[in-house]
């Protein structure tokens, strides 16, 4: 887990440049109130030691805290971490038990009961920057324009959508959802360190440029690229961290595979056809319920059987 | 770097090899020897000696107690002091042939001389008598009596004798030792094998850490002028030496579970056992000894002894310096699979490959964490088996599910236990389960022989 | 509003009628036919669903007990005599009625008694333990201490004792299920009668080792001496294997055979008064010159009727 961690920091680290103090704040709120309710839930209710020490906890505070526009306040994060580990994780039996991604479900649960908070996504100010000023994401642009009628084509030159901005990240999203290269860094120094396997980050970002290049060869104006597809959004780090998951995620090689191709296409038909803007969160989630199904279809080969 | 070796699994532990330089030197034995009557897979052998009886060096002092048994001789002469039982090193009575030793007198019918035999006799049915009564089983560990080994059923037929050099357990060096000062015999061993499975191609395997050992025994093979026989160097990893794991490697043919290697055309013997098959058939010279490394880090001197079987290991231990201070297990064989002793006046066998010390920080277990299910158990498994859900079915003693999931096929190499984060003791737990399923699956065989039996009256 | 109110209400009505019309039909159509006593013995069964009478759980033994001819066979040790009585009343059967019984643990290994002579690092479990080695004292029989008894109790009767390293059965919760006897690898702990008043004799020790080796590892062993076997005078103790074994049937609860034992393997437990292991003794004494004086009597007498 300490692995994990440090293969966020870049990313956390950019989060605080570009968003400033109240980043940090939620950043803060998140994986302390992570860390306080596992403990105080494993002393109280479950009666066992502490398992503080494996840091589950922190990367899942990290996990929410990239989730979330800078501007939530500090009680819905609050909410948000009660639900992603004391709903999500201790309430299945707590490490190694959970069946949904912790922060996911926390992410998801606050998406839909605090939407204005949720959707209100403000432009990076700076470290010290001053007032939010709000803006959407390219994702929520882009729907909402295709809504009322633009082409994908107009709508990136209006606003002046540049590949190069998105990988470094200016543009509005959540914490998590910019600075591209900072998070596949930390990917990188997963599978460097043997952490996680690249296979299933590698076949969500196959996918999803396969989809998204077929529709948007059909039907260009109403369909956005590949590229814009791979950049924007929470796929990023939903991929390299969250897909990647051991707990919540499949132990063979194929059965992460399959895995991996329902998260892309079910993420690029919730982003075309679905009214979310974004479909990462509520993709890795629905694949998540399949995993022990999955588990079960997709055995180890086993010496000398056929 | 090699790419010979198996296809699923395994680890890749440091081979920690320090002992590999020091070559064989012979220990007298021990005043009073402990010849244990089970020393071989299968039934124990039943004792032929009485007490006060003078015995020899290569005397046969117990006879097989089954067709599965082997013939055990003592390797001291003196007399016989007592015969019963006495703990062995996990702490259980077994019988054993106490002797007072008295002189080092050996046989007549022995050859104890160095002179190297190479002429093979021709009558293979000879061969395998002179095996059986030379007491020959599997030094590689399991002690398999190997005549019945090289008596494969009929309707068999084997297709290649691979000769095992890949001691792929750390800290081990005593196979290494024997190839590189004992080369010659350990070719005349394997072509003594290879003539009696039917002239069939014969290949050495040795791990690729031993350059010297392979670089030897090619030149031995070109100048005894043997045909049919070759060395493989094997890509270094764990369990290199495990035999399915090493016919997948060289034959690229996998075992069925619970089938025999012959049934893939297979017979795998240890360099050890190649050795002694020399010896018995050359020099007529049963098992009375055999190579044991002495090693640890907290051991001030290694070793590679030749050690007569029954000599006390406290008696060993005692003869190179005593124990270390800081010394917290002693283990008999190697750290992936060797046994714990929890009794040092136990006495070494003819499989006992090993005595290694090792101190407190480096056997101390890590407490234990939930499993996060990451599956790096699963990716170790060399019989693709999947450890985390073995353990779990093994707690709640889920026989059905245990044998569904192949609990029986595990050959107990800790590879799983070795790439735990969690530190969760996998094969341990295991164990028990691969022990309910075997039960499962002979409880059923046994019962169904009893039926055709019982049909056939 | 007021309009969709009374459509709301009318719709959901009729709607509830509706589905519960579909329920009630198909819960009859579909009704397994049971016979009625297997739910009135389930309603008298303790409901621990515990396994000690051999089935999977209360049902299932309401379930056998109704096919059953007799009820020979089924009996539940937890619900005891009272719940058998309510049975065999139920089903029309004759039940005999047992002696009651309670978890018993044949090891007096003390840390003390039996000192440790290497440390155990590995999975806490007695099964584990078991496969691995002897044990970390020097006795090959004895209890190994990792507690599988006390894990496998579903009434919390067993715990382990952390002052002598033994498990303990809190008599008042054992319902002699015999989970602890299944689960414990060395076959240490066995389902003895509870006796009258609770009280009843054992000896407790396992080790099968000579005497000497027993008595090496473990001050408290069981010998094989036999001087309990000698000194029994109702037949009640058997020495095989080096190690006694007293028949609780045949047990008379006279305690000699724990006043001669050198080594205390015996115990006698929940006897009103402790043991006065002098006055014993000297009425085994008393006992034996009056039986050596009678026999020489009658040596006598027949010497006499001879001449």
């Amino acid at each position: 887990m300490l692995d994990v961690v440090i293969a966020l920091l870049p990313a956390v680290l950019c989060s605080f440049v570009f968003y400033g103090w109240r980043e940090i704040l939620v950043m803060a709120v998140s994986v302390g109130s992570c860390l306080l309710l596992e403990w105080a839930i494993t002393r109280y209710m479950l009666k066992k030691p502490s398992t503080l020490c494996d840091l589950s906890a922190v990367v899942t505070g990290i996990l929410l805290g990239l989730n979330l526009p800078y501007t939530t306040p500090w009680w819905v994060v609050f909410i948000g971490a009660v639900v992603a580990i004391g709903v999500a994780k201790m309430t299945f039996g707590g490490l190694g038990q959970n069946i949904w991604n912790p922060a996911l479900v926390g992410r998801v649960f606050l998406l839909v009961s605090f939407p204005t908070y949720m959707t209100t996504w403000s432009a990076p100010q700076g470290l010290f920057g001053a007032d939010a000023v709000t803006g959407a994401t390219p994702l929520g642009v882009i729907n909402e324009g295709l809504m009322g009628g633009a082409s994908v084509k107009d709508l990136m030159a209006q606003h002046g959508y540049d590949y190069g901005q998105m990988l470094f990240a200016n543009l509005g999203g959540s914490a998590g959802e910019v600075c591209a290269i900072a998070l596949l860094l930390g990917f990188v120094y997963l599978c460097v360190r043997r952490v996680i396997k690249p296979w299933i980050t590698l076949t969500i970002f196959a996918t999803v440029a396969l989809t998204a290049l077929i529709f948007s060869g059909v039907n260009p104006d109403r369909f956005t690229g590949p590229l814009f597809n791979l950049l924007t959004g929470g796929l990023i780090l939903g991929a390299c961290f969250m897909a990647t998951d051991y707990v919540t995620s499949p132990m063979s090689l194929w059965g992460g595979v399959v895995f991996a191709i329902g998260i892309g296409f079910l993420t690029m038909m919730i982003r075309y056809f679905g009214s979310y803007p974004e479909g990462v969160s509520f993709a890795i989630l629905i694949m998540n319920s399949f995993v022990p199904l999955i588990n079960k279809a997709f055995h180890q080969k086993k010496f000398g059987r056929k | 770097m090699s790419k010979n070796t198996f296809a699923i699994g395994g680890v890749h532990p440091h081979d920690n090899k320090i002992a590999r330089n020091c070559p064989i030197e012979v220990l007298p034995p021990a005043p009073s020897m402990f010849l244990s009557v089970a020393q071989h897979i299968g039934a124990p052998s039943v004792p032929v000696v009485a007490v006060g009886d003078k015995v020899k060096v290569g005397q046969v002092i117990a006879e097989p107690g089954g067709f599965v048994s082997a013939f055990i001789h003592s390797s001291v002469s003196g007399t016989v002091k007592s015969i019963g039982p006495r703990a062995d090193l996990a702490g259980r009575p077994v019988t054993h042939i106490e002797i007072a030793v008295e002189g080092d007198e050996w046989l007549e019918s022995i050859d104890t001389t160095d002179t190297l035999i190479t002429e093979i006799p021709a009558d293979n049915k000879a061969i395998i008598e002179k095996i059986r009564q030379g007491g020959v089983v599997g030094l590689g560990g399991a002690t398999f009596p190997t005549h019945v080994k090289l008596s494969p059923p009929p309707g068999s037929k084997c297709e290649r004798v691979i000769i095992n050099g890949c001691e792929c357990e750390p800290y081990l060096t005593s196979d290494f030792r024997v190839l590189l000062e004992k080369g010659e015999q350990v070719v005349v061993g394997a072509a003594i094998l290879r003539q009696v499975m039917g002239n069939v191609p014969c290949t050495i395997a040795i791990e690729e850490n031993k350059p010297e050992a392979i670089a030897h025994i090619r030149e031995v093979i070109a100048k005894l002028g043997y045909q049919g026989i070759e060395v493989m160097t094997m890509k270094m990893r764990y369990p290199q030496g495990s035999e399915k794991q090493l016919i997948d490697a060289v034959m690229h043919r996998q075992v069925g579970s619970g089938g025999l290697p012959i049934s893939v055309g297979a017979v795998v013997q240890n360099v050890g056992t190649a050795l002694a098959v020399y010896d018995a058939v050359q020099k007529n010279k049963p098992i009375v000894d055999n190579v044991v490394t002495i090693t640890g880090e907290c051991f001030p001197k290694q070793a590679n002894l030749c050690v007569r079987v029954g000599t006390p290991i406290r008696y060993i231990i005692d003869t190179l310096g005593g124990m270390p201070e800081d010394a917290a297990k002693v283990i008999s064989g190697g750290p992936m699979m060797g046994k714990a002793i929890a009794n040092l006046d136990a006495a070494t066998l003819k499989g006992t490959s090993a005595v290694l010390m090792l101190t407190e920080k480096q056997t101390r277990r890590a407490p234990e964490s939930a499993c996060i299910r990451c599956g790096k158990c699963a990716d170790a498994c060399p019989m693709g088996l999947e450890p985390f859900l073995l353990q779990k079915l093994s707690r709640i003693q889920d026989t059905e599910a245990l044998e569904a999931n192949a609990a029986q096929d595990c050959i107990e190499c800790g590879c799983c236990l070795y790439s735990c984060p969690a530190h969760i003791p996998l094969l341990d737990i295991i164990r028990t389960g691969k022990g309910l399923a075997m039960g499962a699956i002979r409880a059923r065989a046994a019962a169904a022989k009893a039926a055709a039996e019982a049909a056939k009256k | 509003m007021t309009n969709t109110v009374i459509w709301t209400i009318a719709i959901i009505t009729v709607l509830g009628v509706l589905l519960a019309l579909v329920l009630f039909l198909v819960a009859k159509k579909f009704k397994v036919e049971e016979d009625p006593r297997i739910d009135e013995v389930e309603k008298v069964m303790p409901g621990a669903n515990c396994g000690g009478c051999g089935f999977a759980g209360c049902r299932a033994f309401a379930e056998a007990a109704v096919k059953a001819p007799n009820l020979d066979n089924n009996y539940c040790p937890v619900g005891g005599n009272d719940v058998m009585a309510k049975v065999a009343s139920i089903l029309g059967y004759e039940v005999k009625a047992k002696a009651p019984q309670v978890a018993v643990v044949r090891c007096n290994g003390t840390c003390e008694a039996r000192p440790r002579v290497n440390e155990y690092d590995g999975f806490s479990s007695c099964l584990v333990k078991s496969t691995l080695y002897t044990g970390d004292t020097g006795c090959a029989f004895g209890c190994l201490g990792c507690g599988d008894c006390v894990a496998a109790c579903q009434f919390g009767a067993l715990s382990m004792d952390p002052a002598t390293g033994l498990p303990v059965v809190d008599e008042s919760k054992c319902t002699a299920c015999g989970a602890c006897a299944k689960a414990c690898p060395k076959r240490i702990i066995e389902l003895r009668p509870q006796g009258p008043r609770g009280m009843r004799m054992f000896v407790s020790c396992v080790n099968k080792d000579k005497g000497p080796v027993a008595k090496k590892a473990c001050a408290s062993a069981c010998i094989g001496c036999s001087l309990c076997a000698k000194t029994c005078t109702h037949d009640a103790i058997v020495v095989e294997g080096n190690v006694a074994y007293i028949d609780p049937a045949k047990c008379k609860l006279c305690r000699e055979c724990e006043a001669v034992c050198p080594t205390g393997a015996i115990h006698g437990v929940n006897f009103p008064k402790p043991l006065d292991k002098d006055a014993v003794k000297a009425r085994i004494a008393e006992r034996k010159k009056k039986a050596a004086e009678a026999a020489k009597a009658a040596e006598a007498a027949k010497e006499a009727a001879h001449e």
